[in-house]
């Protein structure tokens, strides 16, 4: 990156095609026409003819337009989409050009999921606009956490702590909302228990050059103990007035909420998914479109450049890293005063990791980041939605799901990442 | 503190040290030179005594007598200093005496020759808190010195300890033989489950963390799996409970029925050993270091990178898994769902502490040990949560971590700590 480059007022926008090898094209056809074996067998011919599923499309007590439930045969549906998924799935074998693969696999990949729900869901009804909801749900924390994830990794911080800011956020907001009984201050201090967890990560990696992922889990380690022994000591003895707060209850955005399917699901939520949004649609243009964002990654990319052209490295790195901790401790009030109001103990349960997970598979992307995001909420809210179909899978496994899922998509589709280039560096002014 | 790493006769400092200055100090002189140096025990030390600061300053926050007793700061000044000091100073004296001994009981033992069996059970209880704790410190701290981060030590464990469990029931002969059985077994299963990150980072370039993190998950889970179905769930149990291991499979206890203190200290030992030989000495652990400081360097110098990604997880794995054959066969007998508690994450700040050499790990995890252990009596007594200890313990490693944080705080001169190789961020 020149100089001219960081100063110059028109960024350039990041655009860099995902650059999927041969082999892996190859694997993911292998993988689409396996699935497609899948299909036709078990969730195809395994069924008997005459089977018939509902994917209901608009909740009961819902305010969206209403639209019919899809009412289709299992066995017939199924066997079309298998044909369909084994000629995306050679497609990807036999094709030459990479563009597009991504799509292709997506497309593949959700009819594999549509015949397989069908299949779990034969004789019964399956609440599809319900799913959804869930899983935005359980994606918004991970949202949050990827974000902050980005933005210090932008700018050559590596944030492992997002586990704890989310457990020290999801704490103090909970115990000042429940204190207090005012929502707002409960959020603005879960914020800023994040944000001093940040502040804490960048002090000690940005000063002292310690090792930031050291760091990182020390954090962890640190606020899980702490809340741990406040629980204990402050939660148990007064539940009442500490640990049974008020909690924010949805917003309706007019019109929007009528949207069928997505409508309720999106648009009429608490302030944590409005704020999810927010963030990302911020985020995104100031990264890519706006000064600010240039000279952050520029940080994070060429450190020594940076300074060339009078960015104080270390003063964005620091900036950056206790926002990063601001957004991360939001997401962990979304825990408490965002679902359940109540805190327990160790209750992000490796949630801040997942995030980290999402942020990779998002390439430090803001949008990216959500999608994961998104994939985990949905391998959540599947898990959810198939023990209560009764589907002749051991629970335990089911549970599994999302971790699984996250192992097969860091490894099978993600593959070797390319990181901020001085992601993690120290860096001492010259 | 003064024989662990100082030597009183004024010969020439290593090479390593910082320069040799024209009037260096000598003798006792020297000796206080080195007490306001920022070198490996004194950063310890007084990480350690930072913890143990900011424990008390958490004790006196959150105990509703000490509060009640700062209210009172100025009409009863006397009651705050002595409320505080007591309370205090009883937690910290039980974290004492619970995990190394009560000097009185020790004194009455040694008077009448009787009563050694309650002298000695907290050191007892100690030693075997740090063996399974000192394993796992081992496999996380080889990770590090190959610049490999494997945080799946709690899924290791439970893989290891599984595996152990299932030797331990389902057969049945005599100890000399069941005994190393279940060792390999422990070991095997860890391994399995190391080298499945292992393999992903080798071939597809999965990061480590990332998926040995997931996989805690998944074996938290498939614990839950197997306790709650055949073979592993007891016989006539509706709970997530293990069948317990036959007799000839429990490590034997070394001083006799009453101290549970078993050879799984010994195993403790000798993987120490085994580790620092590999390290230090063996073609194999020569190319781990290669590969961990520069990969291309390694590939150029012909050592296959792929295959050392996979053995150093799949050795650091079975090291883990042994950790969960020492606690299973050592003192718990039967599986539990989230087995292993903290171990598994403990083991990381150990070989942090420990700076990832092998005699460091053990010390670490000895202090670690003794913190749980004496923290457990604390909460016993004094009802102050035993999370006192963790958090006393991330303390202790935010300090170690960061050398020059100690060196500022403490005023403490030069920097002669090496901190070796650690983690090398998400590029794989």
């Amino acid at each position: 990156m020149t100089a001219v480059a960081i100063l110059g007022g028109k960024p350039a926008v990041a655009s860099e095609a995902r650059i999927v090898s041969a082999g892996r094209r190859r694997g993911m056809g292998i993988f689409l026409v396996l699935a497609s074996v899948l299909m036709l067998l078990t969730f195809g011919l395994g069924v008997s003819a005459g089977a018939e599923t509902t994917f209901r499309l608009t909740s009961p007590f819902s305010t969206a337009w209403y639209l019919a439930p899809l009412h289709f045969p299992v066995r017939e549906t199924s066997v079309v989409m298998a044909v369909v998924c084994a000629a995306l799935g050679l497609l990807l074998i036999v094709r030459r050009r990479t563009r597009g693969t991504f799509v292709i696999f997506s497309l593949g990949v959700v009819l594999f999921l549509w015949s397989f729900l069908a299949w779990a869901a034969r004789n019964n009804l399956l609440d599809l606009a319900g799913m959804i909801g869930a899983t935005l749900i359980s994606a918004i924390p991970i949202i949050f956490g990827s974000m902050s994830g980005v933005m210090c990794e932008r700018s050559g911080v590596i944030n492992v702590a997002i586990e704890g800011q989310f457990l020290m956020g999801a704490f103090i907001a909970e115990i000042i909302a429940s204190a207090s009984g005012d929502l707002w201050l409960g959020l603005a201090c879960g914020a800023l228990a994040g944000g001093l967890l940040g502040g804490l990560l960048a002090f000690l990696s940005l000063r002292y050059s310690a090792d930031q992922i050291i760091v990182g889990i020390v954090i962890n380690a640190f606020a899980l103990g702490l809340t741990n022994y406040l629980t204990d000591t402050l939660l148990v003895p007064y539940q009442n007035t500490l640990n049974s707060g008020p909690t924010f209850s949805p917003i309706a955005i007019p019109l929007l909420d009528k949207i069928p399917i997505i409508g309720p699901d999106v648009f009429d939520q608490n302030i944590f998914v409005y704020l999810a949004i927010v963030l990302l649609v911020v985020l995104t243009t100031g990264l890519f479109r706006t000064r600010w964002g240039l000279r952050l990654r520029a940080v994070g990319e060429h450190p020594e450049a940076a300074e060339t052209v009078g960015i104080h490295v270390l003063t964005v790195r620091y900036r950056n890293v206790i926002w990063g901790g601001v957004i991360a401790g939001i997401g962990g009030a979304a825990f408490t005063i965002g679902s359940t109001g109540e805190f327990s103990s160790d209750m992000t349960a490796g949630l801040g990791f997942v995030a980290l997970a999402a942020m990779i598979f998002g390439r430090w992307r803001p949008y990216g980041g959500l999608l994961a995001a998104l994939l985990f909420g949905f391998a959540n809210s599947l898990q959810a939605t198939l023990s209560v179909l009764n589907v002749p899978i051991n629970p335990n496994i089911l549970v599994m799901a999302p971790y699984l899922i996250t192992i097969a998509v860091v490894s099978g589709l993600v593959g070797r990442v390319r990181p901020p280039a001085n992601d993690g560096k120290p860096y001492r002014p010259q | 503190m003064s024989d662990t790493g100082f030597t009183v006769p004024a010969a020439a400092p290593p090479a390593s040290t910082s320069p040799v200055k024209a009037n260096a100090p000598r003798g006792w002189s020297r000796f206080f030179h080195w007490m306001v140096e920022a070198n490996v025990v004194m950063v310890t030390a007084l990480a350690i005594f930072s913890g143990l600061f900011v424990g008390a300053v958490l004790i006196i926050a959150t105990q509703a007598n000490v509060l009640h007793a700062w209210s009172l700061l100025f009409s009863h000044p006397g009651t705050t200093v002595s409320v505080t000091f007591f309370t205090v100073g009883d937690a910290y004296r039980d974290l004492f005496t619970g995990s190394l001994g009560d000097p009185f009981v020790i004194g009455h033992a040694i008077a009448t020759g009787h009563g050694w069996g309650q002298a000695l059970t907290p050191l007892s209880e100690t030693l075997l808190y740090a063996s399974p704790l000192c394993v796992a410190g081992l496999a996380v701290g080889l990770g590090f010195r190959t610049g490999m981060f494997n945080i799946g030590g709690q899924g290791q464990l439970i893989a290891g300890a599984m595996a152990a469990s299932y030797v331990g029931f389902e057969i049945d002969p005599p100890a000399i033989i069941h005994v190393p059985l279940c060792i390999l077994a422990g070991f095997a299963g860890g391994a399995v489950a190391g080298f499945i990150p292992g393999f992903l980072k080798a071939r597809t370039g999965a990061h480590e963390v990332i998926v040995t993190i997931m996989l805690n998950y998944v074996f938290l889970n498939l614990l839950v799996l197997a306790l709650t179905t055949q073979p592993f769930q007891q016989p006539h149990q509706a709970n997530a409970v293990g069948r317990t291991i036959f007799g000839s499979a429990e490590l034997p206890h070394i001083f006799g029925q009453n101290l549970r203190v078993n050879v799984g200290v010994f195993i403790a030992i000798a993987c120490a050993l085994g580790v620092s030989w590999l390290l230090r000495r063996g073609t194999l652990g020569f190319g781990f270091r290669v590969v961990g400081a520069n990969q291309d360097a390694a590939k150029v110098a012909g050592i296959n990178v792929r295959r050392a990604t996979i053995l150093v997880l799949v050795i650091s794995g079975g090291l883990a898994g042994l950790a969960g054959m020492i606690s299973l066969c050592g003192s718990d007998y039967f599986l539990s769902a989230g087995y292993g508690g903290t171990v598994g994450f403990d083991c990381i700040t150990v070989a942090l502490l420990g700076r990832n050499r092998p005699i460091g790990i053990v010390l670490g995890s000895l202090l670690f040990a003794a913190l749980n252990v004496g923290g457990r009596y604390m909460q016993a007594s004094t009802g102050i949560p035993l999370d006192l200890a963790s958090v006393i313990q991330a303390i202790i490693v935010f300090f170690v971590a960061t050398p020059g944080l100690v060196n500022e705080v403490y005023r403490l001169r030069g920097m002669n700590v090496g901190q070796g190789l650690l983690t090398r961020g998400w590029a794989a």
